[in-house]
C-alpha cells in the first residue's frame, strides 16, 4: 500500500541551525503514529511543515500525492498559495494551546472554515458540527464564547474544528501539555475514540506515554532531528533495543 | 532680498538654493524654540505629576482637571490665549518667549503623563522593598525609581520632542520668524509659495524621520531593567 | 459686548468646527485602514506607496501641509475653495496616524491565530478581515479617540486659510472687542466640550465593541 505521508531526505534549518537533517519517514494510509523525544528534537516542526506553517529547505515531501513542491513553484515554500490551499485540503491540526477564534462562538468556530473555504450550504455545516459537538460531549457549549470554556473544553472544540473539515491526516501537537492535570482525561478520550476511526490518520506528539502505546500503530522516538527507533508499541515501550531510547523512557517514566 | 541673502528665481532649483541659506536662519528659531518649549514642558510636567500625586485630594483633582484641559485644546488657541491676554495682566512678553511657552505648557501635560506612567509603573513591591532595608524617600527615588522610570520615559519624551518640533510652525502666526515664517514672507514677495513651503517640508522630513529614528534605535537599546544613576 | 453676545458667533464657529473635524476623521479612518493594511501587504508596491504616504504626512508640519496645498499647490493649478483644502488636508493627516494605528493592531494580533487560519486553509484575504481585524479593531479604539481628539485640535488651523471655524470667529471678536481673556476662555472651553464629547462616543463604541463574552477584558482608560 503507498504511503499518505512521505518525506525523502528533507532538511529543514532555521538559520544555522538544522532541525531535520535527511529526513525520511513515510506513515500509511489510516495509521496512527506517536513522535515523542526530548524538547527541541524536532517533533513540532515535522508537524508544522506537514501543516504548511513551516517551509523546508531540501529533499521531497507528499502527502496524499500532492508534493509540497511545485516544480517550478517560488518563494520560502517553493510553492504558490493556490498549491499550498490543494494540500490543506487533506490535512488539519490541533495546536498545544487551542487557538480558538476568541470573537466566535463554538459552533462559529467550527462552521466558519466549512463554508468559507469548502463553500459548503450552512444548515449542513451546522448539523454536522452538532453531531461533532456532541462527540466531543459539548453540545450544551455551542453558544458559548472561547473565554467561557475550560482550557480542556476548547481543546475539544478545537478538535471538533479540525474535524469539521473532513482531513485525511490529523496532526496534534502535545494536545493536552497545555491543560491541568485533572483535564487531561476529558480530551484524551475525544482523541481515543478517534483512534478507532480506520480512515483517519493521526501524528501526535504526546508526553503521555500510556497513552501512546494504547492508541497508536507505531512510535516513533525523536532525537536531534532523526528517528533514533521506531516499532510497535508493545515492543517499543517493552523492549526498546537504543540505549538512548532506553535513557529516555526512564527518564520520562521516572517523573 | 532678506538677511543680505538675494535670492535668485530663474528656475526653482535655482530659486530653492539661494533661499537655503534665509531657511537657514529660520531653522535655528525653530530649533530653539523647540528645546526653550521642551525644556518648560520637561520641569512643568514633572510638577504637574509630583501634584497629581498629592494626597491633598483638591490638588490632585485640580491639577488633573488643568492637564486634561490643556491635553484636549488647541496649541493656537493657548497660543492665542498667552500672546493676547498675558498683556493684559502687565505681562509682555516677546512672541518667541510667548510661543515656547505655548508650546511648553501643552506639552506639560503630556510630558506630565509620561512620568506618572513611569512611575506608576515601578511595581508596589519595589516600594516596599525600599522600605523594608530602611531606606529614605529621597534614596529611594535615586537608587530605585528614576532608575527604573528611565528606559520607559525616555523613548516617550523623545516621541513628544519630535512632535512638538512639528508644532513649532505655530508660532510664525505670532510673528515669530522660524522657518514658516520666512517661507511665508518669500512667497509673499516672489509671488511664488510652492518652492519655499516645499522646502520647509524637505527641511522638516528628514529631521524627523532621523530623530524618530534614534528615538527607536535607543529604546532598543535601553536596558528595561533599568540604568543606575550612579 | 457682554459673554452672552459672543456665544452666536462662537456657537456658529463651532459648527463650522464639528463639520471639519467630523468629515476629516470619516474620510481619515478610511485612509487609515486602506494605508494600514497596504502597509503590511505582502505586494511591494503597494506597501511602498503606503510606507512613502505615511512617511510624509507623519513626518511634516501640519501647517506646512496646509499652507501647501493652500497656497503653494494653486501655483500648479489645482486648487480647492478653503474648506475642502482643510477637511482634505486633515484627513490625511489623521490617515497617516492612524494607518500606524491599524497596522500596530494587526500586527499585534498573535501568530497562533494566524496560524489556526492557515490550518483551516481560510484565504489571506479572508484572515483579514474576519479573524484578524475583529480582534485588532477593539485595540485601535483608544488609539483612534486619542487621534480623534489631536484632529479636533488641529482644526483650529484651518482658521488661518480663511475658515470661518470657532478659532476664527474668536480671532475675529478680539479684533472688534479687544476682550481677550473671556473670548478665548470661552473658546478654550467649546474645545474642551466639544473633546470630551468625542471622547464619550468613542469609549462607548469602544464598549459596544468590548460588550459580551467574546472580550472579556475590561475596557482599559
Ligand atoms: N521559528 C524558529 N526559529 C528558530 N528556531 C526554531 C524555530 N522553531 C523551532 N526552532 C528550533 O528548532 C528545534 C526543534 O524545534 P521543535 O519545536 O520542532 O522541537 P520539539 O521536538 O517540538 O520540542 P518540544 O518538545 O519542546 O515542543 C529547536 O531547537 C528549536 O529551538
Ligand atoms: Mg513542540
Amino acid at each position: 500500500m503507498t504511503s499518505i505521508i512521505r518525506f525523502q531526505n528533507v532538511t529543514k534549518r532555521f538559520g544555522a541551525l538544522t532541525v531535520l537533517d535527511d529526513f525520511n519517514f513515510d506513515v500509511r494510509p489510516g495509521e496512527k503514529v506517536t513522535l515523542i523525544g526530548p524538547s527541541g528534537s524536532g517533533k513540532s516542526t515535522v508537524l508544522r511543515i506537514l501543516m504548511t506553517l513551516e517551509p523546508f529547505q531540501e529533499g521531497h515531501l507528499e502527502l496524499a500525492g500532492i508534493s509540497y513542491h511545485e516544480p517550478n513553484g517560488r518563494g520560502a515554500f517553493k510553492a504558490s498559495e493556490k498549491h499550498l490551499h490543494k494540500i490543506r485540503c487533506n490535512v488539519g491540526m490541533v495546536f498545544q494551546s487551542f487557538n480558538l477564534f476568541p470573537h466566535m462562538t463554538v459552533l462559529r468556530n467550527i462552521v466558519e472554515a466549512p463554508v468559507a473555504v469548502l463553500k459548503m450550504k450552512r444548515a449542513e455545516v451546522e448539523s454536522r458540527a452538532i453531531d461533532l459537538l456532541r462527540m466531543v460531549g459539548l453540545l450544551d457549549k455551542k453558544d458559548h464564547y472561547p473565554s467561557q470554556l475550560s482550557g480542556g473544553q476548547q481543546q475539544r472544540v478545537a478538535i471538533a474544528r479540525a474535524l469539521a473539515m473532513r482531513p485525511r491526516v490529523l496532526l496534534f501537537d502535545e494536545p493536552t501539555s497545555a491543560l491541568d492535570p485533572q483535564l487531561v482525561g476529558e480530551v484524551l478520550g475525544v482523541i481515543r475514540a478517534l483512534a478507532s476511526e480506520h480512515d483517519l490518520t493521526m501524528l501526535l506528539v504526546t508526553h503521555e506515554m500510556r497513552f501512546a502505546r494504547e492508541v497508536s500503530d507505531r512510535v516513533c522516538f525523536f532525537d536531534k532531528g532523526r528517528i533514533v527507533e521506531q516499532g510497535d508499541p508493545d515492543r517499543f515501550f517493552g523492549n526498546p533495543e537504543q540505549p538512548r531510547t532506553r535513557e529516555f523512557l526512564s527518564s520520562i517514566l521516572n517523573d | 532680498m532678506m538677511y543680505g541673502y538675494v535670492w535668485d528665481t530663474t528656475t526653482p532649483l535655482t530659486f530653492a538654493i539661494s533661499i537655503l541659506p534665509i531657511l537657514g536662519i529660520g531653522l535655528m528659531v525653530t530649533l530653539k524654540a523647540a528645546a526653550v518649549g521642551f525644556a518648560i514642558a520637561l520641569v512643568l510636567g514633572l510638577v504637574l505629576a509630583l501634584m497629581r500625586r498629592s494626597r491633598i485630594k483638591a490638588i490632585s483633582w485640580s491639577v488633573a482637571c488643568f492637564t486634561e484641559f490643556v491635553r484636549d485644546t488647541p496649541l493656537l488657541v493657548q497660543l492665542f490665549f498667552l500672546y493676547y491676554v498675558l498683556p493684559d495682566f502687565g505681562i509682555v512678553l516677546p512672541a518667541f518667549m510667548t510661543g515656547a511657552l505655548a508650546l511648553g505648557l501643552q506639552y506639560s501635560a503630556y510630558t506630565s503623563e509620561v512620568y506618572r506612567g513611569g512611575i506608576d509603573a515601578v511595581q508596589r513591591g519595589q516600594w516596599e522593598a525600599a522600605t523594608a532595608l530602611n531606606m529614605s524617600k529621597l534614596l529611594t527615588y535615586r537608587d530605585v525609581v528614576i532608575p527604573q522610570m528611565i528606559p520607559r520615559i525616555v523613548p516617550a519624551l523623545g516621541n513628544y520632542l519630535v512632535s512638538m518640533l512639528k508644532e513649532t510652525p505655530v508660532l510664525s502666526v505670532v510673528t515669530v520668524l522660524d522657518m514658516l515664517g520666512l517661507a511665508n514672507m518669500i512667497g509673499e514677495r516672489t509671488f511664488d509659495y510652492l518652492v519655499p513651503l516645499s522646502m520647509v517640508g524637505l527641511i522638516f522630513l528628514p529631521m524627523t524621520l532621523i530623530c524618530s529614528a534614534i528615538i527607536h534605535t535607543v529604546e532598543k537599546a535601553l536596558p528595561k531593567s533599568g540604568i543606575p544613576l550612579r | 459686548m457682554t459673554w452672552t453676545q459672543y456665544l452666536a458667533p462662537l456657537l456658529k464657529g463651532a459648527q463650522v468646527t464639528v463639520t471639519i473635524s467630523l468629515a476629516s476623521i470619516a474620510i481619515g479612518a478610511i485612509l487609515a485602514f486602506a494605508a494600514g493594511i497596504a502597509r503590511i501587504s505582502s505586494n511591494r508596491i503597494l506597501s511602498g506607496i503606503a510606507f512613502a504616504y505615511v512617511a510624509l504626512f507623519r513626518g511634516t508640519p501640519l501647517l506646512v501641509q496646509l499652507f501647501w496645498f493652500y497656497y503653494a499647490l494653486p501655483l500648479i493649478g489645482i486648487s480647492f475653495d478653503p474648506v475642502t483644502t482643510g477637511i482634505v488636508t486633515l484627513a490625511l493627516l489623521t490617515g497617516a496616524f492612524g494607518a500606524e494605528v491599524v497596522r500596530g493592531a494587526l500586527v499585534a494580533v498573535p501568530l497562533a491565530q494566524h496560524e489556526a487560519a492557515r490550518a483551516l486553509n481560510f484565504s489571506r484575504t479572508y484572515t483579514l478581515w474576519h479573524i484578524s481585524m475583529p480582534q485588532a479593531i477593539i485595540e485601535m479604539m483608544p488609539p483612534f479617540g486619542n487621534l480623534a481628539v489631536q484632529n479636533l485640535k488641529d482644526t483650529a488651523l484651518v482658521s488661518l486659510i480663511s475658515i470661518a471655524d470657532l478659532t476664527f470667529q474668536a480671532q475675529s471678536l478680539r479684533n472688534i472687542t479687544l476682550d481677550s481673556a473671556t473670548i478665548y476662555t470661552m473658546t478654550l472651553l467649546g474645545y474642551f466640550i466639544i473633546a470630551l464629547f468625542l471622547m464619550f462616543v468613542l469609549r462607548f463604541v469602544e464598549m459596544k465593541l468590548r460588550r459580551g463574552p467574546a472580550f472579556p477584558r475590561s475596557a482599559h482608560s
